[in-house]
């Protein structure tokens, strides 16, 4: 069964491809069937492959399939390494993405352009899977690059609007800032270990001497961060998230939710080792996440769109991740991925199909009253967003109580104080789209109604939402992977604290922003600020974007370019002068002439 | 083995046929020369490596014509005929004035190519230089769009100045033969065993590498192609873009580096930087500009850099990547230069500003052209990637820094690559037109899978050319490092 682990990449690419050559010329429903089939074989196969996987206690293992290049004796192969982490990953991929494709299915039936759609979606799954089970650092970059590929296709899906066509461009320049770091990184990686391969590295760890080579391993473990934070959308390049909501809402969900966003996360737990090494790196990581989960808990209480709300959101719990990962509990930082993978798939979904439902109206201000009018999405939603807030006993609440305990025993209090802090605006924000959306007075005009249980739409609602709640029980073994986290568990206080400002959270909003309020998005100075993602939009155009285009401008002719007219008009001008003793005058030829005479005459004289 | 100069004569006598038969049937001249070139593609397949041919030419200055056929030869004569047989098929409407005459200048210059690729006698290869320049000059300067004149006339005096340049250095090393043998030799194999003391090797290096640094080309002497690439015909810009310039590259390889390894050594510092430079000026100004074929072609000088960078950090895993990338460059830039000519067919511009929109109306060239720009600008998966791969692995050893700045492409093209892709295909739509038909769609395919082929298994390339390869490291290990 394990034999087959290769085919649950290749079927997805496969059904892609055949979407590709197809497109235009098959129907809405083979068009399904092919895209969203694939992802169900892809499915059924993680599960058979995962159930052999445990049977035989988890020994990782490797799948090679051919050799791509010879690096001075270290071949890099298209190999594929299936351990607990590898596993779980696949899990996710293959299991939450089999719900979004069928959901999408039904979003996407009455688009054109939909055999287009799924195979961008196959082909990032396929890519996706590339990236979390490739056995070495190029195959891991391929699948990188890939899932940006194919991010930037499916923000700009529906092309013909400019601003998704800018949203995409964004999300691919931003994020290549980020891969050329990780692309510096596997250069000094490659000079110091003289390999790529993801083994070969994490075995000669261990033995390299500490001194002189902490500074590289620094460097190393920065640059990897590098790239972590462009994918993951955390500071100081996470600008691109919130514009990159401009793809249809499945895509939303798919990428910029559930999977490729937490890449980053996958790249440094897969690399813990080399950070281990260097504590200042680590500590570098749990600061990048930490301030990120507040500034974007702080972003998304002033966003007045439903899917912004939800895309802050993202950035701020996968700074909670990061967080984990810098404190060193690496295993809850996973199994937080895969939560909110699971809660943060239902809430956009949720999001996707009230904005169907709605006309495609993505206000909140504009929304309201719907726990009435559509209360099983609203009802869905609410669950989502309990996990979200880490209510006890919602799959939230484990994993983040899991990154706390980590924080709570860093060397640094501060951290534990901001992921604190992080879990009061989450719930804020989080009842704050609540209670606009689906409490008070409905702001919009004709009538809504409900799905029928048995619709596309609701069935892998349905089973989110129960992965939403029972997520929690489901903790990840990943002890052969991952060092486990701190064991013994904060005091009592510490542990509930972040539950009870969860709830003042509860109180806040509801006073803040509750049914009894007027919906009406707050219009101070600092209010416009936290909507514009902390001005960081604006720092960025006037420090980058601003003097590169300038730059082009100026020298669209090209500097160099005007040296060689400077030689041509050297020449004319030469040949000008020599022209113009040739005016076919006698008296000048004769004057000319003596002139000459003379000059030559007196020359003589004077040189004698 | 006689049947190599075969190699040089076929496509002259070729063209020759074609003019002659476009003057008895109209049209003729485009079938003609595709079987042609498919004949001339099975002769060569059948030919072997390491064949050599040594014939007396001017006895009195021991010239010889003398060709040797090795892997790296190989390797671009075939990417030579190939982008040729692309070239015939591309302009297959396009050109319809004069066809016998473009034909004949078309293989005219093929033949040209060939005999730098194959040429191991100094003398022999500075004519071929020169014959591959003049029916390139004339395909520009007769076939080309609104500014031809200006564009042909500016490749034609820096490709001949710098030309000049080399003409000396030739003749200077012969002359250093003679006087420490007592004879003339032209003879590269002869030459390279020269002891020449560090001054006059460095001045005769610099012959060379202005000449090769020309035609690479390397910022700041890079002004003529934009130009010549925009303006010649799309079979002009696609031999241009996919073969002419790695003659450059095949130069430092095949001549510079081994004739003047000590020489090479010292200077490489300086050419490692303009390298760098290259890459990121030709992304600079690919991305600031609005005309779809002068953007190619500034990220072709992108490209070029890291060839540069490549050679001369001298690694062999770098030098992999440059052929790697000669080879990756050679189908992506002409993948890319023949959408610009379908595209200005059908709009006869290339405005980006006028375009927008197209993949409502023309999907097929869209997904093409998307997985071009892709490859150009280095998507793993696709040839271009491997090379860099392999260049930036390779010269961190050596120059650390240099590649560090050089990796920057990676931002650099990806702000050039959408621009190009966005600005052309996606938005509102402004204009409709045409799709592929099947003639275009099936040489579209076929680079695409060339693309995806040499990007799983670049191996295949780097096995050919090896022997050379090794070579070069091996001298490259004599030399000690200043």
């Amino acid at each position: 069964m394990q034999d087959w682990l290769f085919l649950i990449p290749f079927i997805p690419f496969c059904s892609s491809i055949l979407l590709m050559l197809f497109a235009g010329r098959i129907n809405t429903l083979a068009t399904s069937l092919l895209g969203v089939g694939s992802l169900a074989v892809s499915a059924v196969l993680t599960l058979l492959v995962g159930l052999e996987f445990y049977q035989q206690g988890a020994q990782s293992w490797q799948q090679s399939l051919f050799t791509w290049l010879e690096l001075d004796g270290a071949s890099i192969g298209f190999s594929l390494y299936l351990d607990q982490l590898s596993m779980l990953m696949m899990g996710v991929v293959c299991g939450v993405g089999f719900l979004i494709h069928w959901y999408a299915a039904a979003y996407m039936a009455s688009d054109p352009h939909m055999p287009r759609f799924f195979a961008y979606m196959n082909l990032f799954v396929a890519a996706m899977l590339v990236l979390v089970l490739a056995d070495n650092l190029v195959l891991l970059y391929l699948g990188w690059e890939g899932v940006g590929l194919c991010s930037f296709l499916l923000i700009g899906f529906w092309q013909q609007e400019k601003a998704n066509a800018r949203g995409a461009r964004k999300a691919f320049v931003v994020t290549r800032i980020g891969d050329t770091a990780l692309m510096l990184g596997l250069l000094m990686l490659f000079d110091l270990f003289a390999s790529l391969s993801i083994g070969d590295i994490l075995t000669q760890v261990p033995q390299l001497g500490v001194s002189n080579l902490d500074q590289k391993l620094l460097w190393i473990c920065l640059l990897l961060l590098g790239g972590a934070v462009g994918k993951s959308a955390q500071l100081p390049l996470q600008t691109w998230l919130p514009d990159a909501m401009a793809g249809p809402t499945p895509v939303s969900a798919l990428i910029h939710a559930a999977t490729m966003v937490t890449a980053g996360v996958y790249l440094i737990a897969r690399l813990h080792p080399l950070y281990l090494q260097v504590p200042l790196a680590l500590e570098i990581v749990a600061w990048v996440g930490a301030l990120t989960l507040v500034l974007a808990g702080l972003a998304a209480l002033m966003q007045s769109d439903i899917k912004r709300v939800l895309a802050y959101s993202t950035m701020s719990q996968i700074g909670y991740m990061f967080l984990g990962l810098g404190v060193m509990a690496f295993d809850a930082a996973i199994f937080h991925l895969m939560t909110h993978a699971f809660f943060k798939a239902l809430l956009f979904l949720c999001a996707g199909s009230i904005i169907l439902k709605l006309h495609h109206q993505q206000d909140i201000f504009k929304m309201g009253g719907l726990a009435r009018q559509l209360p099983k999405t609203s009802g869905l939603f609410l669950l989502g967003l309990l996990a979200l807030v880490a209510v006890p006993g919602s799959a939230g609440f484990f994993s983040k109580e899991a990154i706390l305990a980590g924080a709570w025993q860093a060397s640094n209090p501060m951290l534990w104080y901001l992921g604190l802090f992080g879990a009061l605006l989450t719930s804020l924000y989080s009842f704050r789209l609540y209670f606009l959306v689906c409490l008070g007075t409905p702001s919009f005009k004709g009538k809504t109604q409900d799905y029928g249980a048995a619709s596309h739409f609701m069935l892998p609602l349905w089973i989110l939402g129960g992965l939403a709640l029972a997520g929690g029980y489901m903790a990840p073994q990943l002890a052969a992977v991952l060092p486990a986290s701190p064991l013994e568990h904060p005091d009592l206080l510490a542990m509930w604290l972040p539950v009870g400002l969860a709830l003042v959270g509860l109180l806040l909003a509801w006073w803040w922003f509750g049914p009894a309020k007027p919906p009406q998005p707050s219009t101070a100075a600092w209010a416009a600020l936290l909507k514009d993602g902390l001005g960081f939009d604006r720092l960025y155009e006037t420090l980058f974007t601003r003097p590169l285009l300038w730059f082009s401008r100026l020298n669209r002719r090209d500097g160099f370019d005007q040296l060689t007219w400077l030689m041509v008009w050297l020449n004319l001008n030469i040949h000008r002068l020599g022209t113009l003793t040739q005016n076919g005058q006698l008296r000048w030829y004769l004057a000319v002439m003596l002139a000459g005479g003379i000059l030559m005459l007196g020359g003589l004289l004077w040189w004698r | 083995m006689v049947a190599l100069s075969l190699l040089l004569f076929l496509p002259l006598i070729l063209g020759i046929l074609a003019w002659g038969a476009e003057r008895v049937r109209a049209g003729s001249a485009n079938y003609m020369s595709l079987a042609g070139l498919g004949l001339l593609l099975v002769f060569f397949l059948s030919l072997q490596a390491e064949s050599h041919l040594k014939l007396v030419w001017f006895a009195r200055f021991n010239v010889y014509f003398s060709l040797y056929l090795d892997g790296l030869a190989q390797l671009m004569i075939l990417l030579t005929l190939l982008l040729a047989v692309l070239a015939v098929l591309v302009s297959w409407r396009e050109i319809r004035s004069n066809r016998g005459f473009f034909h004949f200048n078309l293989m005219f210059s093929l033949s040209g190519i060939i005999g730098v690729f194959l040429a191991r006698d100094l003398f022999l290869f500075f004519l071929c230089w020169e014959v591959m320049l003049l029916p390139m000059t004339a395909l520009i300067l007769i076939w080309g769009h609104e500014g031809r004149r200006y564009a042909a006339f500016k490749f034609f005096i820096f490709t001949q100045a710098s030309s000049l340049l080399m003409l000396i250095a030739i003749i200077g090393l012969a002359l250093a033969q003679l006087s420490a043998s007592g004879q003339y030799s032209f003879d590269m194999q002869a030459l390279a065993k020269l002891d020449l003391p560090m001054a006059s090797q460095w001045w005769l290096m610099l012959g060379f590498f202005i000449a090769f640094a020309v035609k690479l080309p390397c910022v700041p002497l890079h002004t003529w192609l934009p130009d010549a690439h925009t303006q010649a015909p799309t079979a002009g810009s696609v031999l241009l873009a996919g073969i002419l310039l790695k003659t450059g590259a095949y130069g430092f390889i095949r001549i510079l580096m081994p004739l003047f390894p000590e020489a090479a050594q010292a200077f490489s510092p300086l050419a490692v930087s303009l390298g760098v430079f290259s890459i990121l000026y030709g992304a600079l100004m690919a991305f600031s500009q609005n005309d779809f074929k002068r953007l190619v072609a500034y990220s072709s000088i992108s490209h070029m850099g890291f060839i540069l960078l490549a050679l001369f950090s001298w690694h062999p895993l770098a030098l992999q990547g440059a052929v790697l990338t000669m080879v990756a460059h050679g189908i992506s830039s002409a993948a890319l230069f023949c959408i610009a000519g379908m595209l200005q067919q059908r709009l006869h511009s290339r405005e980006l500003s006028k375009m927008g929109g197209l993949w409502s109306s023309a999907p097929k060239m869209a997904a093409l052209t998307l997985v071009f720009v892709m490859a150009g600008i280095g998507m793993p998966g696709l040839a271009n990637f491997n090379g860099e791969l392999l260049s930036l692995l390779g010269s961190y050893k050596i120059f650390p820094i240099h590649a560090m700045l050089a990796a920057l492409a990676i931002i650099g093209s990806a702000l050039y690559g959408l621009h190009l892709f966005q600005r052309a295909f996606q938005g509102p739509a402004n204009q409709q037109v045409v799709d592929l038909d099947k003639r275009e769609l099936t040489f579209c395919l076929l680079l695409l899978l060339a693309l995806v082929y040499f990007g799983l298994q670049p191996q295949s390339l780097l096995q050919i050319s090896e022997p050379w390869l090794q070579q070069l490291g091996q001298i490259a290990t004599q030399v000690v490092r200043p």
